[in-house]
C-alpha cells in the first residue's frame, strides 16, 4: 500500500488532527457547561425556566448536527450577521474565515452536545435519593446551593461513563465541521481522495486510525474515572 | 412534670401551630392541627402509620408544604419559600429516618457544610466545631471518613452533630431510630437524651416508649391525621383516655 502521501508537505495530517482535537476541547469544555446549565434549568421549581430547557432540549437534540453546523454558517453568520473573529481591512479574508468558521463550529457542536450532556445529568440526577436534597435543605441551604453543592456533584459522579460516550460521539462528530471549511481531519481526507484517488485505502486507515487513537484512551480513561467517581452509598 | 400551655408569660411558643390542615391527594393527613411547644420542652409523637406523625414533624420546618394554617417558630412565621425559608430552616434541626447524609462528603465535610455556607463561618471555626460536636457523639476518630464507612448508629450520630453545629433553636427526629439495628439504638437514643437534659427543644416521632417515658415531657398521639391525645408520658402510658390509644398501647406493650 502506498502512504507516501504522509511525507508530502502539501498534506499536514497531524495539523488536520490537531485541529479536530481543538474542535473537541472548546466544544467539550462548552457542551459541559451549558449542559450543567439546563440541566439544572430542567429540574427547577420555575416552570418557565423548566419548560425552556426543556424546549430547547428537544429540539436541538432531534435536528440533524449537518443541519444545525450549516446552519450556524448560511443562517447564524451569513444572514444574521454573527461575527465570532475580526476582519482587518485590506488583508487576505482567509485567516478571518478559517477563524470565524472554527468558533462557528465550536458554537455549533457546544450547543448540540450539551444537550445530550443534560439529559445524561438528568438521569444521574434521578440516581440520587431525594433524602440527599431534603437534608440540605433542612440544613438551611437556598435552591442553588441544594443542586450545586449536593445534589449536581453527585448526579455528574453518577454519570461520568455516559459523559464519556458523549464525548467519544463528540469527537468523531467534529468531521462535520469540513461542511463549512473547517480544515479538520475530514476536510483533509476529502482533498487527499480528490488529489490521490488510488490511494483509498491508505487515506482510509490512516483516517480512521487517527480518530480510534483520539476516541479508543478517552474510552478508558472514562471507564478507571466512572469507578473513582462513583459515590458509596 | 406539666404541661405548659400556650399562655405561658410574655415569650412565644417556640414552635406554634394553628389550624393547619394538610392533603395528600384526597387523603385528609392532618386535621386541624393547634400546637404549641414552648422554649426547652421534648414532645414525643406517637402513633400508629399512617397517623400524620412524620408529616407533622416535617411541616415543622416545611419539608412538606401546608394547605392551610400557620406554623411559627420563635415567633416568627414560616415563609412559605425562598431565602427566608432557608434561614429559617438553619434555625430548626433535622434528624432523618434513613441518616441522609452527604454521600460524596467527608464526616467533617458534612458537619461543617452548614456552618460554612450557611452561617458564613470561616473554616477554621467551623472545623473546631465540628471536631467538638463529634467528640460530644463519640466519633471524633471518624472525621476523615465518608458516611459509607460507618455504621448505622454513626451515621446517625453524625447526623445529629450536623443538625447541632447550626446551633438551631429545635431539633426534629423523624424515627432517629427506626432504620437502625437493634444494639445500635441505644447510642442514638443515649445521644439524645443528653440533649434532652441541657433543655434543647425537640420534637420526636419515635417507637422507643422507653425513651418517651424518661427523656419525654410530653407525648402527642396521633390517629388518622388528628391529635388524639396529649399529655405527659405518666399520664399517657398509665391512663390513656381514647379507645385509639388504648388499643395502640395494648399492641406494642403486650409483647
Amino acid at each position: 500500500m502506498d502512504f507516501s502521501f504522509l511525507s508530502d508537505p502539501r498534506y499536514d495530517v497531524l495539523g488536520a488532527f490537531w485541529v479536530t482535537v481543538q474542535l473537541t476541547v472548546w466544544s467539550a469544555i462548552g457542551a459541559f457547561i451549558l449542559g450543567v446549565v439546563l440541566a439544572a434549568m430542567r429540574v427547577c421549581p420555575v416552570p418557565l425556566m423548566r419548560g425552556f430547557a426543556g424546549g430547547v432540549v428537544n429540539i436541538v437534540r432531534n435536528i440533524p448536527l449537518t443541519l444545525i453546523i450549516i446552519m450556524m454558517s448560511q443562517v447564524i453568520a451569513n444572514q444574521l450577521g454573527l461575527r465570532l473573529a475580526t476582519r482587518q481591512p485590506g488583508v487576505n479574508p482567509q485567516a478571518f474565515l478559517d477563524t470565524q468558521n472554527f468558533r462557528l463550529a465550536v458554537l455549533g457542536f457546544i450547543i448540540y452536545t450539551s444537550t445530550f450532556v443534560c439529559e445524561a445529568i438528568r438521569s444521574g440526577i434521578n440516581t440520587v435519593p431525594p433524602g440527599q436534597a431534603e437534608a440540605a435543605r433542612a440544613v438551611g441551604l437556598t435552591f442553588t446551593q441544594v443542586l450545586g453543592i449536593v445534589v449536581l456533584p453527585q448526579a455528574i459522579r453518577a454519570v461520568v461513563a455516559p459523559l464519556g460516550s458523549v464525548l467519544i460521539a463528540l469527537i468523531k462528530n467534529t468531521t462535520v465541521a469540513s461542511a463549512i471549511g473547517v480544515s479538520e481531519a475530514a476536510l483533509l481526507m476529502n482533498t487527499l481522495l480528490e488529489n490521490e484517488a488510488d490511494k483509498f485505502t491508505a487515506v482510509f486507515l490512516v483516517i480512521a486510525a487517527g480518530f480510534i487513537v483520539l476516541a479508543l484512551p478517552t474510552g478508558l480513561v472514562f471507564g478507571s474515572l466512572a469507578k473513582k467517581a462513583s459515590v458509596k452509598r | 412534670m406539666t404541661v405548659a400551655g400556650p399562655s405561658d408569660g410574655a415569650r412565644p411558643p417556640m414552635i406554634s401551630m394553628h389550624d393547619v390542615q394538610k392533603h395528600f391527594g384526597t387523603l385528609h393527613v392532618l386535621k386541624n392541627i393547634r400546637l404549641d411547644v414552648p422554649g426547652g420542652q421534648v414532645v414525643i409523637v406517637i402513633g400508629p402509620s399512617g397517623s400524620g406523625k412524620s408529616t407533622l414533624c416535617r411541616t415543622i420546618n416545611r419539608l412538606e408544604s401546608i394547605d392551610s394554617g400557620d406554623i411559627a417558630i420563635d415567633g416568627v412565621p414560616l415563609p412559605a419559600e425562598g431565602k427566608g425559608l432557608a434561614q429559617l430552616r438553619a434555625d430548626v434541626g433535622m434528624v432523618f429516618q434513613s441518616f441522609n447524609l452527604f454521600a460524596h462528603k467527608t464526616i467533617l465535610q458534612n458537619v461543617t457544610l452548614g456552618p460554612i455556607k450557611v452561617r458564613k463561618m470561616s473554616k477554621k471555626d467551623a472545623d473546631e466545631l465540628a471536631d467538638s460536636l463529634l467528640q460530644r457523639v463519640g466519633i471524633a476518630e471518624q472525621r476523615d471518613k465518608l458516611p459509607a464507612q460507618l455504621s448505622g448508629g454513626q451515621q446517625q450520630r453524625v447526623a445529629i452533630a450536623r443538625a447541632l453545629a447550626m446551633k438551631p433553636k429545635v431539633m426534629l427526629f423523624d424515627e432517629p431510630t427506626s432504620a437502625l439495628d437493634p444494639e445500635m439504638v441505644n447510642e442514638v437514643l443515649d445521644v439524645m437524651v443528653s440533649l434532652a437534659r441541657e433543655g434543647m427543644t425537640m420534637v420526636v416521632v419515635t417507637h422507643e416508649m422507653g425513651f418517651a417515658r424518661k427523656a419525654g415531657d410530653r407525648v402527642l398521639f396521633m390517629a388518622d391525621g388528628e391529635i388524639v391525645e396529649d399529655g405527659t408520658p405518666q399520664e399517657f402510658f398509665t391512663n390513656p383516655t381514647s379507645n385509639r390509644a388504648k388499643d395502640f398501647l395494648s399492641k406494642i406493650l403486650t409483647h
